[in-house]
C-alpha cells in the first residue's frame, strides 16, 4: 500500500531518469530536507552538534568517497584514515598560508590536493588487486601519518605537533573555531554533503559510474569492450579521495577544531570504522554510506545514553556492554543480511508495497 | 527516500532519550572524564577511584560543599578525543570544572571551555604555557607542568653529577602525542644551557611495541633516560629496561610514570627505577582515614577499593581535594553556597593551599603548598623524586620538593602563550 507505484507512469526520457523514481520517495526525501534545512537549525544545541550530526555528515561523507572507491570500483582500500589526515593538514596549511580565503574554497582545495594524492596511492591498483592492494593502501595510510608527525612544517613547527584551527567566516557567521554557533557548522556540513552527495549520485548513474562498476565486476571483460582500466581506476580514487579528502577536511576545521595525526587518523579511529561503515550499510549504495555511518557513529552514543541515563548503569558498565552489543549487532546484521543494511531497507520497500494486504 | 525516514526515527528516538538528560540540580556538578576502559585503563581506574571516594567522603563528612551537595557523573572516555568531546558537550552545562585527565582531551577543549565560560583543571598535565592566566582565563595546571618537570629532572641529573653534565647523553621515551612531546622544546633549551646531548625516542600509542626502542637505547648507551608515558607504556619500557639491564637508578619518569601499576609487572627489575611526584604516597593521612571511615567501612569504595593509597589514587584525592577548595573559596568571595561556573573560576583563582590549609584538609605534608593567582595559573612547579624499592613493594621519597629551571621556563611559557594570544585574538588580561 505505501509503496504502492500502480498508476505512477513515466511519460518523459527526465523522469524515467529521475534519482527518485517513485513519487513516495521523492516525497519523504522533501519532507526530510525541509526538517533539515527549515526545523533542525533552530533547534540544534551543541551537543547535538559536536556529538551526533557534525560526526554523522562528516563520517557519511568519508563513507560515499569509500564507497565510490571500494564499492563501486571494487578496489578494497584501508587508507581512510591517511587521506583524512591529507585533508585536514591541506586545510590547515592552506588557512595558514592565505588567511583572508574564505573557508568553503579552502575546504573544497583540500579535497583537490587530496585527490591528487589518492591518484599517487592508486598507482598500484593497476597492477595489483583484491587483498594485496588492501595491504598497499594499508602503507600509505601509515606512510602519511608518519610523514605528518615527523615532518614538522606540516604543523607549522608547534612545540606539540598539534594543529589548530582559526576562526573563518561565511557571510559574516562563523563557522570554524570555538566560537562558531551550532546552526552554520551543522549547515556548512549539511550543504556540501547534500551537494557532493547529488554529485556522487550522478556520478555512478552516468558513464564513468557505469565503467567503474564495470571494473569491479570483471576488470578483463570491462577492457575487452573498450573501459580503459588505467582512467578508470584512477578516476576513482581521485574523486574518492577527494571526498575523503574534504571529509577530512570538515572532521579537523569544522569538528575538533584541534588535533595530532597520530591519535586523530589512527587505523583503528577512521580507516576500518570507514571500512565497516560500507561493509555494514552496503557496499555500492549511497543509501548504504548513510546508513552505515549511522550504525557505527550514532548506536554507541545511543547505547550509551540509553544505558547510562535511562537505565542508571556506571559509565563503566554501560561501556563493557555497549562494545558487547555493538559487536553483536554488527555479526547479526551481516548474518541476517550480508548485504548491507540497505539491502535489508529494498526487501522492506518490497514488502511495502503490498502490505497490509498482501494477498 | 527510506534513508530518510530511519535517520528521522533514529535521531527521534535519540532525542527522546537527550529528553530525559536535563537534570535539574542545585548541586555543584563535578563531571568527570574517566577512562575504566582501554589501554590507559590500569592507570585512569586508581586515579578515578580517588576522586570518587574523595567526593563521596566529602558529601558524607560535611554534607557537601557548603551544604551544596557534589554530583560528579562519570563519562567514559577510552582517553579518545572525540569521545572526550561527547562527553563534555554532554555535561558542560553547569558544570563547575573539568579535569579531561588527558593531554589530548585537554588541548581539544581549552578553546571549547573558553568561549563556554567552563573551567579547565588539568593537574599537572595539558598544555604547559595555560600557567599564562594573563592569556588562558579559564585553563589551570597547578601544581607543576611538565616543563617544570623536564628541568627537575634535569636538575636531579646534574645535582647526581655536581652540576656538570656537559658531554652526557640523556634520552626521552615518550609517547608519540601531544602529551609526550610537551617536554621536548624545553629539553633542547636545556641541552643547551648545560651542554648534554637529547636523543628522541618516540613510542607509538598505545605503547606494547618498544623492542626497537630499547634497542637503540643498548646501542646507544645513553647516561640517562627520561620517560613521559602512561598507561600500558610505562609498564613495557620498564620491563624492556630492566631485561637490556639498564642501570634503573638513570631511568627517570614524569609523575604519570610513577605509579605501582607501572613497576609491579617487571617485579625485581624495576627495583631503583625513579619518578617525580607532587604528591606523596602512602594510606596513613588524615584524609584517608576520613574516606576510610565515612566511604570505605560502609561498603561504598568506589571501584574494588583495591587501590587504596597508591600513588595515582592519592593524585586522585589531591586533585578531587584542590577542586573542591575551589569550590569553598568560591563561595566564600561571593558570599553565597550556590555558585556559578564564572563564580567557580574566581574560586580556582585564588585558591592558596598553604601548609596550614593542607593540615586542616587532612593533607598534612601530602603535597608542597601552593597557590593560584591571576597571572600564574600553574601553581608552585615544585615536584620531588621518588625511587621504587621493588623488595618492600613501596615508593619512598629521595629528595625534598625542587623548583625547575624557572628562568627557561618561564621565558618558554611567555614565548609560547603570547603565540597562541595572537592566534586567537585574546586580550591580555590582570593589567
Amino acid at each position: 500500500m505505501i509503496y504502492k507505484e500502480t498508476g505512477q507512469f513515466k511519460s518523459t526520457y527526465e523522469s524515467d531518469h529521475s534519482i527518485f523514481p517513485l513519487i513516495q520517495d521523492k516525497i519523504a526525501f522533501n519532507i526530510l530536507m525541509l526538517v533539515a534545512f527549515l526545523v533542525v537549525p533552530f533547534f540544534i544545541d551543541s551537543y547535538w552538534e559536536k556529538a551526533i550530526l557534525i560526526p554523522f555528515l562528516i563520517y557519511s561523507m568519508a563513507a560515499i568517497g569509500l564507497n565510490i572507491l571500494t564499492g563501486y570500483c571494487g578496489q578494497v582500500s584501508l587508507g581512510t584514515g591517511g587521506f583524512m589526515a591529507v585533508g585536514a593538514f591541506a586545510t590547515y596549511k592552506i588557512m595558514t598560508f592565505f588567511p583572508e580565503l574564505n573557508i568553503m574554497i579552502i575546504v573544497l582545495l583540500s579535497g583537490v590536493i587530496t585527490a591528487f594524492v589518492g591518484i599517487l596511492f592508486g598507482l598500484p591498483s593497476l597492477r595489483i588487486k583484491g587483498f594485496y592492494l588492501a595491504v598497499a593502501t594499508l602503507a600509505s595510510q601509515f606512510f602519511i601519518i608518519w610523514l605528518f608527525n615527523k615532518v614538522p612544517w606540516f604543523y607549522n613547527y608547534s612545540d606539540t605537533g598539534q594543529i589548530t584551527v582559526s576562526e573563518r567566516t561565511m557571510f559574516g557567521v562563523a563557522v570554524t573555531g570555538a566560537n562558531a554557533p551550532p546552526y552554520a557548522t551543522y549547515l556548512f556540513c549539511l550543504i556540501l554533503v547534500i551537494i557532493l552527495g547529488f554529485a556522487a549520485k550522478n556520478m555512478i548513474r552516468s558513464k564513468i559510474g557505469r565503467s567503474w562498476m564495470a571494473i569491479r565486476d570483471m576488470d578483463i571483460a570491462a577492457e575487452i569492450i573498450g573501459v580503459p582500466p588505467l582512467k578508470t581506476k584512477l578516476s576513482a580514487f581521485a574523486i574518492s579521495s577527494f571526498y575523503i579528502g574534504i571529509a577530512g577536511s570538515l572532521y579537523f576545521a569544522v569538528y575538533l577544531g584541534a588535533l595530532e595525526v597520530t591519535e586523530s587518523f589512527d587505523i583503528m579511529a577512521i580507516s576500518f570504522p570507514v571500512l565497516f561503515m560500507i561493509i555494514i550499510g552496503g557496499l555500492g549504495s549511497m543509501l548504504g554510506s548513510f546508513l552505515g555511518a549511522a550504525f557505527i557513529v550514532l548506536l554507541p552514543i545511543f547505547l550509551k545514553n540509553v544505558m547510562v541515563d535511562l537505565i542508571g548503569l556506571s559509565a563503566v558498565t554501560a561501556k563493557h556492554f555497549e562494545i558487547t552489543i555493538w559487536g553483536l549487532l554488527m555479526v547479526v546484521f551481516l548474518i541476517l543480511e550480508p548485504h548491507g543494511l540497505a539491502r535489508l531497507w529494498s526487501i522492506a520497500k518490497e514488502k511495502l508495497r503490498k502490505w497490509p494486504f498482501p494477498y | 527516500m527510506g534513508l530518510k525516514k530511519m535517520i528521522v526515527g533514529f535521531l527521534g528516538s535519540v532525542i527522546a532519550i537527550g529528553g530525559f538528560l536535563e537534570v535539574a540540580t542545585a548541586d555543584l556538578k563535578f563531571p568527570m572524564l574517566v577512562y575504566r576502559t582501554g589501554a590507559y585503563a590500569p592507570n585512569g581506574i586508581p586515579n578515578a577511584d580517588g576522586f570518587v571516594d574523595y567526593y563521596k567522603m566529602i558529601n558524607a563528612r560535611d554534607g557537601g560543599i557548603g551544604g551544596e551537595k557534589i554530583v560528579f557523573p562519570e563519562c567514559e572516555t577510552g582517553y579518545k578525543t572525540q569521545v572526550g568531546v561527547e562527553c563534555y558537550e554532554k555535561h558542560k552545562e553547569n558544570a563547575m570544572v573539568f579535569q579531561p585527565m588527558s593531554t589530548g582531551i585537554t588541548y581539544q577543549l581549552i578553546p571549547k571551555a573558553s568561549a563556554d565560560g567552563v573551567t579547565v583543571y588539568s593537574t599537572g598535565y595539558g598544555r604547559t604555557s595555560a600557567k599564562n592566566g594573563k592569556v588562558f582565563k579559564w585553563i589551570f595546571n597547578a601544581p607543576a607542568t611538565y616543563w617544570d618537570g623536564a628541568s627537575i629532572a634535569v636538575r636531579h641529573i646534574l645535582k647526581q653529577n655536581l652540576g656538570n653534565i656537559k658531554g652526557k647523553k640523556i634520552a626521552l621515551v615518550y609517547h608519540n602525542s601531544a602529551y609526550g612531546k610537551e617536554p621536548i622544546r624545553t629539553l633542547q633549551v636545556l641541552a643547551k644551557k648545560h651542554g648534554y646531548k637529547l636523543m628522541l625516542l618516540p613510542v607509538d600509542h598505545p605503547g606494547q611495541e618498544q623492542k626497537a626502542t630499547w634497542l637503540k637505547i643498548r646501542k646507544q648507551r645513553p647516561n640517562y633516560v627520561l620517560m613521559w608515558g602512561w598507561g600500558v607504556m610505562n609498564q613495557v619500557a620498564i620491563k624492556q629496561a630492566s631485561s637490556i639491564k639498564f642501570p634503573m637508578e638513570n631511568f627517570i619518569g614524569i609523575w604519570w610514570s610513577g605509579s605501582e601499576n607501572d613497576v609491579m609487572p617487571a617485579g625485581a627489575g624495576a627495583h631503583g627505577y625513579k619518578a617525580l611526584t607532587f604528591n606523596a604516597p602512602g594510606d596513613d593521612y588524615q584524609v584517608h582515614k576520613d574516606i576510610k571511615k565515612y566511604v570505605h567501612d560502609k561498603g561504598q569504595a568506589s571501584g574494588d577499593g583495591s587501590h587504596f593509597g597508591t600513588v595515582l589514587y592519592n593524585r586522585g584525592l589531591f586533585q578531587a581535594m584542590v577542586q573542591v577548595e575551589a569550590a569553598r573559596v568560591a563561595q566564600k568571595i561571593h558570599g553565597t553556597s550556590k555558585i556559578t561556573p564564572a563564580m567557580y573560576r574566581d574560586g580556582m583563582e585564588n585558591v592558596d593551599l598553604n601548609a596550614k590549609r593542607m593540615e586542616e584538609l587532612g593533607f598534612k605534608n601530602f603535597a608542597p603548598p601552593f597557590k593560584n593567582t591571576c597571572e600564574n595559573h600553574g601553581g608552585s612547579g615544585l615536584a620531588a623524586v621518588q625511587q621504587w624499592d621493588a623488595k618492600a613493594k613501596k615508593w619512598n621519597m629521595i629528595t625534598e620538593y625542587m623548583y625547575g629551571d624557572a628562568e627557561v621556563v618561564d621565558k618558554l611559557i611567555a614565548e609560547d602563550s603570547t603565540k597562541y594570544a595572537k592566534e586567537q585574538k585574546i586580550a591580555m588580561r590582570c593589567n
